[in-house]
């Protein structure tokens, strides 16, 4: 079934009357992105308005897999149920040369997590959902709502917005500017996007079909059905299929776009014409980045901020990443429990997040797509080894999926404790009765502990119960821990013992961005 | 110190010498230049060592 698309309503805003009061916040753009920043600052306690230019959710699928991460973030949110039920889950991907299988991976080989690997959903089914959330906690949604003017005052931004009434103004504490790739605001700030354009071309087509591939992610090189370029499908629920073909760089894409060219590209994939197109799109690949995505009083999440080519499924995941480490950092600041400077932590954070990110997405791209000479020479030799020696294989690059980055801390560490769980990384998740770890964690600061816990006002103590997972992912070798785990679930310091001073210490730092 | 070897290791030089341009005989320039690629892939993972690949890639590049 295609997506039914709904337009959303749009009222006039009371601006277009009079004045409104000053806002705390403003979210520009109703994407995934907004939508979750949105929730999650109602989470904190913080209403924000939300304004949109348009009407309906991505049209067109886009984004389609969600990361781990991502849907714990979404689950925080309360969406992510709804995401695991209706998406396609799925854990292992497969990459061929021609017809041989050369290389594959299993995401999540070990269970114990509330969250599978990956989950494939159309984008506007997230936002759906997000939408449904956020008109749920009574977020100030506004439609047909164009920002075309933003002025950076001294203690605030003045927004003008055109609607199809007419003009007004809205001022706010903050703006985060979550108004995707080509942001508008961005242009009127006089910003710069830096980073590279790869001359290449791809397909992309969603298709319904009746058929019972795995629920697995398949790509291959230089296969038979599309000689000399490489393909990519995935499973999407109802039906539905994503389909990727290189196209390369010298094709026209007027030409292309035409269902004409289309369908018998398809029908090569799929060995049938029993199948109906529900949305292409032609598509080049930039990998680029702001310098700084806090700019005095507007702040930039999301696509606005980074953009990345879509192997590797970086774009949609990392701006929810945006959002888990920005939502709470904002929300201290308006309230005035954190100074202004602690949200320079969110842009080292997500600088640092955007630029693995960047590295991993031109790297896959350099390699589906290497440049005449000696790039295409090594890749090719690559995937001639591949077929013959095991070693070749983990170079085979069809794109790396995303991760959560572990953020460059100064925070106290205890070294012997498990790799996975450092300071700077997302708490690993893990059953607890007929519950998970990541619920108990929550949305706020709290004191994990193994053993002696110092009390300090505020500051919730959640005693894990120490089965298999949790010794292996929390403690390891060492008998006692103390884990400072932030509002975002990343764990802002450790030891294996401390004191009230050290603890208090910790978090008064974490708390003004001073890691 | 660099892990990598660059004093005289292989027992019969002239005897590997032969061998390697034996290796390629009868292939075109192109096919040529593919072998090599392949060659220092399979070399690469032999050596393993991210010190001594380094050292060996800053020697060939030097003076190109
Ligand atoms: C083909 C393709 C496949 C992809 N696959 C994946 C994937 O599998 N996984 C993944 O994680 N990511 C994927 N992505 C990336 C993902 O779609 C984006 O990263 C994601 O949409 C970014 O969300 P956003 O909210 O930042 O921006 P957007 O979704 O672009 O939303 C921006 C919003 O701002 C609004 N807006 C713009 N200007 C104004 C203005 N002046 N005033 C008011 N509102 C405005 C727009 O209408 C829009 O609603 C893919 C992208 C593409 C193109």
């Amino acid at each position: 079934m295609p997506y039914d698309y709904r337009p959303f309503d749009y009222v006039p805003p009371a601006g277009l009357r009079e004045a409104e009061p000053r806002h705390p916040v403003v979210i520009v753009g109703a994407g995934p992105v907004g939508l979750a920043m949105a929730i999650e600052l109602a989470n904190h306690g913080v209403r924000a308005v939300v304004v949109d230019d348009n009407n309906v959710v991505s049209v067109g699928s886009r984004a389609i897999c969600w990361s781990k991460r991502s849907l714990e973030i979404l689950d925080r949110l309360g969406v992510g149920q709804p995401c695991v039920e209706k998406g396609v889950i799925w854990q292992v991907g497969r990459t061929y040369h021609r017809e041989a299988e050369v290389f594959n991976f299993d995401l999540l080989p070990e269970d114990g997590h509330k969250m599978p690997a990956f989950v494939n959903l159309q984008q506007y089914w997230v936002e759906a959902f997000l939408v449904a959330r956020a008109v749920e906690l009574g977020v100030d949604l506004r439609w047909k709502n164009r920002v075309t003017g933003v002025v950076q005052g001294a203690d605030h931004v003045a927004l003008s917005i055109e609607t199809p009434d007419g003009t007004y103004a809205l001022q706010a504490d903050y703006v985060v500017a979550c108004d995707g790739a080509r942001s508008p605001l961005r242009g009127m700030l006089g910003l710069e996007f830096e980073g590279e354009l790869f001359e290449e071309r791809f397909l992309i087509a969603d298709i319904e079909m009746e058929a019972d591939f795995p629920s697995e992610r398949r790509f291959w090189f230089e296969p038979g059905f599309h000689a000399g370029q490489s393909a990519l499908l995935h499973k999407q629920p109802d039906n539905i299929y994503r389909i990727d073909l290189q196209l390369g760089w010298d094709t026209d894409p007027e030409v292309e776009r035409q269902p004409e060219r289309i369908l018998p590209r398809i029908e090569r994939v799929v060995g049938h014409r029993d199948f109906s197109l529900d949305w292409t799109s032609i598509y080049t690949f930039q990998c680029r980045r702001m310098r700084s995505f806090v700019q005095d009083r507007v702040i930039f999440a999301g696509d606005s901020a980074h953009v990345v080519s879509p192997f590797g499924a970086r774009g949609g995941n990392s701006g929810l990443q945006d959002v888990d480490a920005l939502g709470w950092r904002l929300a201290a600041v308006l309230r005035g429990e954190a100074p202004a400077a602690a949200l320079m932590a969110y842009d080292c954070e997500r600088v640092h997040g955007a630029d693995e990110n960047l590295m991993n997405s031109s790297r896959s791209t350099r390699f589906m797509s290497p440049g005449a000479g000696v790039e295409r020479l090594f890749r090719d030799a690559v995937l001639h080894l591949a077929g013959r020696a095991d070693f070749a294989r983990p170079m085979v690059n069809s794109g790396r999926l995303s991760k959560p980055c572990t953020y460059p801390l100064e925070a106290p560490d205890h070294p012997a404790l498990p790799q996975a769980a450092r300071p700077g990384s997302v708490a690993p998740d893990a059953p607890q009765g007929d519950g998970w770890l990541i619920d108990a964690l929550g949305g706020r600061f709290v004191l994990v502990a193994f053993g002696e816990a110092p009390e300090l006002p505020g500051l919730p103590v959640l005693r894990p119960q120490p089965n298999a997972a949790v010794i292996k992912r929390w403690l390891g070798s060492e008998v006692t821990a103390l884990y400072l785990v932030r509002p975002d679930q990343v764990i802002a310091a450790r030891w294996v013992s401390a004191s009230a001073e050290e603890v208090a210490a910790a978090l008064l730092a974490a708390q003004e961005g001073r890691t | 110190m660099s892990a990598l070897i660059t004093r005289p290791n292989i027992a019969d030089p002239d005897g590997f010498y032969a061998r390697l341009l034996a290796t390629h005989k009868g292939l075109s320039e192109g096919q040529s230049h593919a072998l090599n690629a392949r060659l220092v892939l399979i070399l690469a993972n032999h050596i393993g060592e991210a010190a001594a690949l380094e050292a060996a890639m800053v020697l060939a590049r030097d003076g190109a």
